[in-house]
């Protein structure tokens, strides 16, 4: 990796300093994502900026009718969480099955959606669940916080705080996970809420993305049998060594039913 | 008598050093003062090197020098050699091609060495070499083997990228055998090219003596001792006497190591240059783009049948993928130990083959797990699967009926070989049984009703290990002889140390031996230690590859200590005052016949060097060393047989079960062989379903250069493995064995891809069988229905 500076501040004020001292700074949270991109050379910095020091970035908790989860908690804590256990158990399974024991005992909710990788867990389980993401400036809602392929709504300099889940109803998510990365080729979370039925799709395009066919349907009948086919046009899908367009479409539906039959047990 | 240990599962004495992480790999090791190496690798496929300008490199920050393949050059550093020259149909040898270390003109494959940075750190290093300017014009990339041969050419050695036009077998007896034939069966396939990846990358530290003009190389091979020749022999000027190398605890092998490649020469050739030690150690991309990666093939073959479906006449044609330039023993793989592999476990009377072998513009390809031996299995029983469809007939059937058949060992196949023993409808009837292959049909029937397609496959496979008699080699083309070295040396305290030329990385050589040694010379397990990997230490060996350390260097011990004991029978004799013919060794003690004399084996080791009015005729010392060239290759064979489960809607396949049966003679530790078939079968199983070295057509840049696209097996991947044994002792070497180490990445390829198919009720699916290629089959056979 490239020479960089290193911080680790205590506070996000300590945090915002580091930032605005620094000509091209990094925002670290897990690490898990920057620091292999770090090593391959393809990120370069002037400096680290490591965020696992802040406390009160970290912990989850109950607000309410929601839980809110702080950005610096690790993949495993919200997987052991006995409170997202039995508020949204649906996170506490997607959590478990991100990466491997060492990536989730080091990465985080908040390094994940900052990161937005299109292939990732998170972004699917805070855009199905109707998720706040609470930052240093403000709050975002997950319909207008991702954007496409590690692009979000985030401004410089700005710091997610922590996530905000409502209660569902009844939520699942399902992964068909790419055999080499363990990413998602296809990860569906559905999630019956008080306003409706929603359906986020991550791994399949070029960033997370409501499924309107699959929501529309399951708003009719929330069954797996209600379930057809992915609205998505495959153009908009991803194609790679490792899954054609016309396959991640295909799963795309295959995962859905299995979120539903899911959430439903 | 004491407890024999050979035959017993003891548990791997190295494994306390490796998994309390206190193993000594290339990368622990530091000298004084030591440099960093790091290479300007091209990111062309293929293209001109006009120019390259390191000004800027070398004014970085730490940077020492950097360098090209010229000036090697100017220092006499030649060719890697390739060690095998293999005759084309035309009886000229191959197209051999120059490999410098840095190209020197034109770079052939993404990631070939360019330039390399020597600089006080790794970073440093790193850093210089982004500053390197190298102008290159780029020129078309040849990848697709189809085309390979039409293509642009890749070095003016070799016109249409052609290195031969090689065959074996009698093709004119192969064409009657057509013309006779009921039914010809008929496949193409593709044998898909592998990206080995041991867990340990390489790495190699090199080091210069100016007092004494010599050179330390610690490298990561598996056989330091043909590093060294080939150093020597071929690539510089220096000698042998000084260039010593070590191979120290190495991390994973599988072939990926045999090699002489260029950052260890670049490495060699700095340490002198800088007057410093230099280091490299690979990263995973490297490995990736720079390994020698393996298989790669594309074949057409035909099998003629009669009514009963015995087996009349086998054809063969390869396209072989040799990448862009030759790696040591790159010649031999697609030839002497595939071609000769084509018989199997049949006896079918008519054997023909015919390669291709190109130069393309993709990493050299050579030996790793199998070498050859995949290649040939894979093919052959995908045609016996395809041809017991064709005539309606069971797959196991079809092969019962051509097997060798016991009573006909030795057996000379059509393809120069000749088998020793085996027998082959041992191993498959085992294999049946411990599956209960007749209750198949219930299980599939009730795997249907919870949606599931399920399948089963098999494959009897043989291979050629204990690698290998030299004069038949010789007759093949190989450079060099393949026999093994073993030296016994006791201690005055009763200790004995065992030098074998062979080289552990991962095998458990230091169990293994030990405990054939304890056997044969009756001492404590624990007073044994065996040394490798140090060409200062050891006499000449030749390593560790196609399963042949315990079949070739274990028998050398075995020699060895036979000579120890004779000796020893001398020692005691004088001790006694008994004549040598009246002195019997068993376990550990020497006797004299018919009395209640005798003396241990410390008391003559001690004696060995305390002799007191030693006879003229017997010299002190209890140390002898043996070499041991085997007379034949050994024929480890067997049956595997698993059962898939592919979930329809999605593709994804689950091995539910797999039963390896397999005969590798006599196991001396069968906690060892197993984790040797475990390895294998992953290995295999990762070709067949999930492991696929992929370079852009168009661009030739590596597609599947990290583990993030290049996907190695993994646990959940695997099912439990049910082992059984048959077994034929090896009826020429002393201890019966015949190698375990390849068997499982042989047998998985064909035992899975048949299950597979018959899931999916088809002939064939191509590896790697991914889910969505399976899942579109599913979806058409669904569509039939």
């Amino acid at each position: 990796m490239y020479d960089f500076g290193y911080h680790q501040p205590s506070s996000l004020s300590e945090a915002d300093a580091a930032l605005n001292s620094a000509s091209d700074p990094l925002l670290m949270a897990g690490g898990q994502t920057l620091i292999p991109t770090l090593k391959f050379r393809l990120a370069r910095a002037s400096d680290v900026v490591d965020l696992c020091g802040i406390d009160e970035l970290k912990g989850i908790r109950e607000e309410g009718n929601a839980v809110v989860i702080g950005a610096m908690t690790t993949h495993c804590e919200v997987a052991e969480s006995d409170l997202v256990a039995s508020r949204i158990p649906a996170l506490a399974s997607l959590a478990r099955g991100i990466g491997d024991p060492q990536v989730r005992h080091r990465g985080t909710i908040g390094g994940s959606i900052a990161n937005n990788d299109p292939a990732a867990d998170y972004p699917a389980g805070c855009l199905g669940l109707g998720a706040t993401i609470r930052t240093s400036k403000r709050q975002i809602a997950a319909d207008d916080f991702f954007g496409d392929t590690f692009d979000t709504a985030l401004e410089d300099g700005e710091i997610v705080t922590a996530i905000s889940f409502p209660l569902p109803e009844k939520a699942a998510y399902a992964k068909f996970p790419n055999p080499a990365s363990r990413y998602a080729i296809v990860g569906v979370m559905v999630a019956k809420t008080g306003a409706g039925v929603r359906v986020a799709v991550t791994g399949a395009g070029h960033g997370v993305f409501r499924d309107e066919a699959i929501e529309l349907a399951l708003n009719e009948s929330f069954s797996v049998d209600a379930v057809d086919a992915s609205g998505v046009d495959e153009e908009d899908l991803n194609s790679d060594i490792h899954a054609s367009a016309e396959y991640r479409k295909h799963l795309i539906g295959v995962m859905a039913k299995r979120a539903v039959a899911k959430a439903n047990s | 008598m004491s407890k024999k240990l050979v035959g017993q599962p003891i548990r791997r004495r190295e494994d306390f050093r490796f998994l309390r992480g206190e193993g000594r790999y290339v990368d622990d090791i530091r000298r004084a003062g030591e440099l960093s190496a790091a290479f300007v690798r091209s990111p062309h496929a293929h293209a001109i090197v006009k120019s390259i300008n390191a000004d800027a490199a070398r004014a970085a920050p730490g940077v020492v020098g950097v360098f090209t393949g010229a000036d090697l050059a100017a220092d006499n550093y030649g060719s890697i050699p390739c060690g095998w020259v293999v005759t084309d149909r035309n009886g000229e040898p191959h197209k051999a091609v120059p490999h410098y270390p840095m190209t020197r003109d034109r770079a052939r494959y993404v990631g070939d060495q360019v330039a390399v940075v020597v600089a006080e750190t790794d970073a440093e290093a790193r850093d210089a070499a982004e500053l390197v300017e190298v102008d290159y014009e780029a020129l078309d990339a040849v990848i697709d083997l189809t085309t390979a041969m039409e293509a642009v050419q890749i070095h003016d050695e070799a016109p249409n990228n052609l290195c031969y036009d090689w065959e074996l077998g009698d093709e004119a007896q192969v064409d009657a055998a057509f013309a006779k034939a009921h039914h010809v069966s008929k496949l193409e396939l593709v044998n898909n090219r592998l990206i080995p990846s041991p867990m340990e990358p390489r790495a190699a530290l090199a080091e210069y003596d100016n007092g004494t003009d010599s050179y330390t190389l610690w490298s990561t091979s598996q056989n330091p001792h043909m590093l060294r020749w080939m150093l020597c022999g071929n690539v510089t000027d220096i000698p042998e006497t000084k260039l010593r190398v070590i191979a120290p605890d190495v991390g994973g092998g599988f072939g990926v190591k045999i090699y002489c490649y260029v950052e260890e020469t670049v490495c060699l050739w700095a340490a002198k240059r800088v007057r410093r030690p230099v280091r490299w150690t690979a990263d995973r991309t490297e490995a990736c783009l720079a390994d020698a990666h393996a298989r790669d093939h594309l074949t057409r073959v035909e099998m003629a049948l009669d009514e009963e479906g015995r087996f009349l006449g086998l054809k063969v044609h390869t396209i072989a993928n040799l990448g862009a330039y030759l790696s040591n023993y790159a010649t031999s793989i697609p030839t002497y130990f595939y071609a000769t592999l084509l018989a199997g476990p049949y006896a079918t009377p008519a054997i023909y083959a015919n390669v291709h072998a190109v130069y393309t513009n993709t990493s050299p390809v050579d030996a790793y797990r199998g070498a050859g031996r995949p290649e040939a299995a894979y093919l052959l029983e995908r045609i016996a699967d395809i041809a017991a469809h064709d005539l309606g007939m069971d797959p196991v059937e079809i092969r019962r009926r051509n097997f060798i058949q016991p009573d006909q060992f030795p057996y000379e196949t059509p393809v120069a070989l000749t088998y020793d023993i085996g027998d082959y409808e041992a191993s498959l009837d085992k294999a049946l049984s411990m599956i209960d292959y007749d209750g198949f049909a219930a299980r599939k029937e009730e795997a249907k009703a919870r949606g599931k397609l399920r399948g089963i496959g098999l494959s009897s496979y043989i291979e050629a290990c204990g690698v290998a008699p030299s004069s038949l080699i010789s007759r093949f083309g190989a450079g060099a002889g393949l026999w093994e070295s073993a030296e016994v040396r006791f201690n005055a305290t009763g200790t004995v140390t065992v030098l074998t030329g062979t080289h552990a990385h991962g095998q458990g050589h230091e169990t293994t031996f030990g405990q054939l040694v304890a056997d044969a010379l009756g001492v404590p397990y624990d007073d044994v230690e065996i040394v490798h990997g140090d060409t200062s230490q050891i006499p000449m060996g030749m390593g560790t590859y196609g399963s042949r350390s315990m079949a070739v260097g274990g028998s050398a011990i075995v020699k060895a200590c036979d000579k120890v004991i004779l000796k020893g029978r001398k020692i005691a004799a004088h001790l006694l005052e008994a004549a040598v013919d009246d002195i019997t060794f068993s376990d550990g003690n020497f006797s004299v016949s018919g009395t209640d004399h005798s003396k241990t084996m410390a008391e003559v080791a001690l004696a060995a060097y305390v002799p007191v009015d030693f006879p003229d005729d017997l010299e002190p010392g209890l140390d002898e060393n043996a070499f041991y060239d085997p007379l034949n290759f050994t024929y480890p064979a067997g049956t595997h047989i698993c059962e898939v489960e592919i979930d329809p809607d999605t593709g994804v396949t689950e091995i539910v079960d797999w039963v390896a049966v397999d005969d590798f003679g006599t196991v001396i530790n069968p906690l060892i062989v197993e984790g040797q078939i475990h390895g294998g079968l992953a290995q295999g199983v990762g070709q067949a379903m999930l492991e696929n070295g992929v370079y852009d057509h168009e661009s030739g840049q590596l597609i599947t250069g990290s583990f993030m696209d290049y996907c190695m097996p993994r646990a959940d991947n695997l099912p439990s493995f049910r082992i059984g044994y048959t077994e034929t002792a090896c009826t020429h070497n002393p201890l019966g064995v015949k190698g375990c180490g390849e068997a499982g990445a042989i047998a998985a390829p064909p035992t899975l891809i048949s299950a597979i198919a018959n899931a999916l009720d088809v002939t064939h699916i191509e590896m790697p069988a991914t889910s969505e290629k399976v899942w579109r089959i599913a979806q058409n056979g669904a569509a039939a229905k």
